[in-house]
């Protein structure tokens, strides 16, 4: 408990104390600089100002909007518009040039880069992945196996209708679900998936690769082509290559893909992204490694 | 009097306990001119740091047509910090962390050797409140001449000297802080520019804010600063012990003290006559003989004083001087004084100042001027192509710190690859040759495909190698090549 009012002047110091005394602890009262206590003052002020001009305080409504209404949502919309006008003459020029000019034009390209860098996190990271990787069903974007081409015009016009998307020009391919539908026997579906492994040069059982041979021919050659390369006008896959299986390319993984005949949807972005955006991440997606 | 031909000055120190109130105006100072062997130290010392300030950044160091030819340069627009025959980039702020603690604890050093050399002869705070004190000096006069015009009624010439000490306390200032913006960008041009007009918002920002500051501190606060806002005193405590040099009133020689008549006698009396000289001299304000305490920066004016004042009265001078508290308990006890400067805390700054100025020294005489930085991408890790082979894509930087451009050669060790694409440029055969323009960074993307018999599981531990033309300088940096299992 502090005894009261005991004010006394401390001998080493000459300073007062407050008079209060705790436990034989006492302090000392010593006179703040004037120019603190006007700073402090100056600081209320301020304050008090600060509350009538900005917005300060909360209603039960919404909050007190201050003399100057000042409003930072309005700050980022002046921002976004100025950036906008910024970018208008790169995006005039990106408009007039065609893909290959982009390229080889070294100021358009880092512009386009960029441009389509962002986009592509926006638009495509979702399914593609961050870095273009993809995973199962969606294809991997750095290799350089592609089922649709991989030329700038094919990536652009890839892009631009998507893929068994709502676009009256989708690009558009069916695998028959051979299992699920029945339209082959379990054998025959097994002895096929040992010739798909064949084509890829993996070992397999040489009598089933015979007898699937036939089968091949009859059901598959008409969209993979007669060597299993493929093709692109049609969206079939090369199944001679060693990786960018979109399903997988494990023995398990071909019979599923047989049997069930996955295809997956890429959306069509025509409508959705300014044709300069779409520019820019056909030569963005180009870039990564495996553009044709 | 205090004695006979020496007045006694009624100087009061500002912090005694007469003087106290709830919320303290500052008690004005004035503190009298001395003249003597430490006010003559402190005017070199004056002219020295004022003239290093103001004078360096018109230094020229010629460094070729690529870059700036100012000797002492903080170029915050392209990143460089310039200091004659050396260069230093952001990467390198390590150098300037090592000066700055080199400096600390020199700082330290001197300290715990002699005292407050710092507060006393080289702080800027001590500088520019001598300066404008000096100026006040001129203009008002002495100490009796400025407290009898702060005691005077409002009049023409009391007006005209004010508005005149202000005037040049602004103009001292303006100079101040135009000095100071002369060290961020070429002295030459920016003064063109300041000149006419046509420098940078930023810049009169900056001269704006140092010509408030140097005012307000130098020629308003002046001693509030050294009392109540530097860290600096409060950490002296921890810096010196008693055997630390400090500006010290010998109590055993001076007291008791009393006025002094002539003819009487001086046994079983002190040597301090209560003349308050030393008082009077204080910048601080505060009395010396109160023993060492916070407020004192050891400016050594006080020794001046009271040197004059035992010169005329016929005693021998170096009742203040610089002396340790350990010395006077060693008079008292009858033991001669001596100066432990070699002392287990002073050995202890010495040997740490000697380790970094070595680290410093090695790291700038190792210092190499071009350098490489590798980064792997991490998404994705790999990738696989048709034909089975793998590739990895790097991002490679190369830096050129040399203030002419020249010509890099990339290689690669630790693994066969079958194509390297440089993007920008293509297909590439190993070693590739690069240009890099003068003291700048040079950014590539490079795509290294191994075919599938080159491969080992996992990962591969590669090297990318950068060499100038002539091959006086390498830089190899250590990389992984991942292929993603068997």
């Amino acid at each position: 408990m502090s005894n009261d009012n005991k004010k006394e002047v401390d001998d080493v110091s000459g300073t007062e104390t407050t008079g209060h005394e705790w436990d034989g602890i006492k302090e000392l009262n010593t006179p703040l600089p004037r120019w603190w206590l006007g700073l402090f003052y100056a600081c209320i002020v301020f304050a008090i100002g600060y509350w009538i001009l900005m917005p300060a305080w909360p209603t039960f409504g919404g909050y007190t909007h201050g003399l100057l209404n000042h409003s930072v949502r309005d700050d980022v919309q002046v921002a976004v518009r100025a950036l906008k006008n910024a970018r208008t003459a790169k995006e005039t020029e990106l408009a007039h040039a065609s893909l290959q000019q982009i390229e080889k034009n070294p100021d358009l390209l880092q512009f386009a880069l960029a441009e389509g860098k962002a986009s592509f996190g926006d638009n495509c990271a979702p399914c593609h992945g961050a870095g273009g990787q993809g995973s199962r069903g969606y294809p991997n974007l750095n290799d350089d196996v592609w089922i649709w081409g991989g030329k700038l015009e094919d990536i652009q016009h890839t892009i631009t209708v998507g893929v068994r998307s709502t676009s009256p020009d989708t690009r558009q391919s069916q695998m028959p679900s051979f299992g699920r539908d029945g339209i082959l026997k379990p054998a025959q579906i097994d002895d096929l998936t040992r010739f798909v492994l064949h084509l890829r040069g993996h070992p397999a059982d040489a009598t089933a690769v015979k007898r699937a041979a036939k089968l091949f021919a009859d059901n598959c050659s008409v969209c993979h082509g007669t060597d299993g390369k493929g093709n692109r006008s049609m969206g079939a896959p090369d199944l001679t290559v060693h990786s960018g299986w979109l399903y997988g390319p494990r023995p398990e993984d071909i019979h599923d893909q047989i049997w069930n005949g996955h295809g997956g949807v890429m959306p069509t972005w025509g409508g959705r992204l300014s044709p300069e955006t779409i520019k820019s991440l056909a030569v963005y997606v180009h870039s990564l490694g495996g553009g044709e | 009097m205090a004695a006979d031909g020496v007045a006694r000055s009624d100087a009061l120190a500002s912090n005694s306990a007469a003087n106290r109130r709830f919320y303290k105006a500052r008690v004005p100072i004035y503190p009298k001119m001395v003249h003597g062997r430490f006010r003559q130290i402190k005017w070199i010392m004056m002219a020295i740091t004022l003239g290093i300030y103001y004078l360096v950044p018109w230094l020229r160091w010629d460094r070729g047509p690529y870059a700036p030819s100012q000797a002492v340069l903080v170029d915050l627009a392209h990143e460089r910090f310039y200091f004659f025959f050396l260069e230093i980039w952001p990467q390198e702020v390590y150098y300037i962390t090592g000066l700055l603690i080199l400096a600390a604890v020199a700082l330290f050093l001197a300290t715990s050797l002699f005292g407050r050399l710092w507060c006393g002869y080289t702080c800027p705070q001590t500088v520019w409140t001598d300066l404008f004190i000096l100026v006040e000096n001129i203009i008002e006069g002495d100490r009796s001449a400025r407290i009898r015009l702060a005691a005077a009624p409002l009049s023409g010439g009391k007006v005209a000297k004010r508005v005149a000490k202000h005037s040049i306390w602004l103009v001292i200032a303006v100079l101040t802080g135009g000095a100071w913006v002369f060290y961020f960008t070429d002295a030459p041009a920016l003064a063109h520019g300041l000149l006419y007009g046509s420098a940078p918002f930023a810049v009169y920002g900056a001269i704006a804010v140092l010509t408030f500051t140097t005012y307000s501190l130098g020629g308003l606060m002046r001693e509030q600063v050294c009392t109540f806002m530097c860290p600096w005193p409060r950490i002296q405590g921890a810096m010196t012990d008693n055997e630390a040099l400090a500006v010290t009133y010998r109590r055993d020689r001076g007291e008791p003290r009393g006025p002094h008549k002539k003819g009487q006698s001086w046994e079983g009396r002190g040597a301090c006559i209560d003349c308050n000289q030393c008082v009077a001299a204080c910048p601080m304000g505060i009395d010396i003989r109160d023993g060492t305490q916070l407020e004192c920066i050891n400016c050594a004016l006080c020794i001046d004083a009271c040197d004059d004042v035992m010169e005329r009265i016929g005693l021998p001078a170096g009742l203040i001087a610089y002396d340790t508290d350990a010395n006077i308990a060693r008079r008292i006890a009858g033991k001669k004084a001596r100066f432990r400067f070699v002392r287990p805390r002073t050995v202890f700054y010495a040997a740490v100042m000697t380790v970094v100025a070595a680290i410093m020294v090695f790291g700038l005489a190792t210092r190499r001027t071009i350098a490489l930085d590798v980064f792997r991408d991490r998404n994705p890790n790999f990738v696989a192509l048709s034909d089975g082979s793998v590739r990895n894509g790097y991002t490679l930087k190369l830096m050129n710190r040399a203030n002419k451009p020249r010509r890099f050669y990339l290689s690669l060790d630790g693994i066969r690859a079958s194509k390297v694409d440089v993007i920008g440029i293509g297909n590439v055969v190993l070693p590739v040759r690069l240009d890099v323009e003068a003291d700048k960074v040079r950014m590539l993307r490079v795509l290294v495909t191994v075919a599938p018999r080159n491969l080992r599981p996992g990962t591969q531990d590669i090297q990318f190698r950068i060499s100038d033309a002539a091959h006086r300088e390498t830089h190899d940096i250590a990389a992984v090549f991942v292929s993603g299992g068997p």
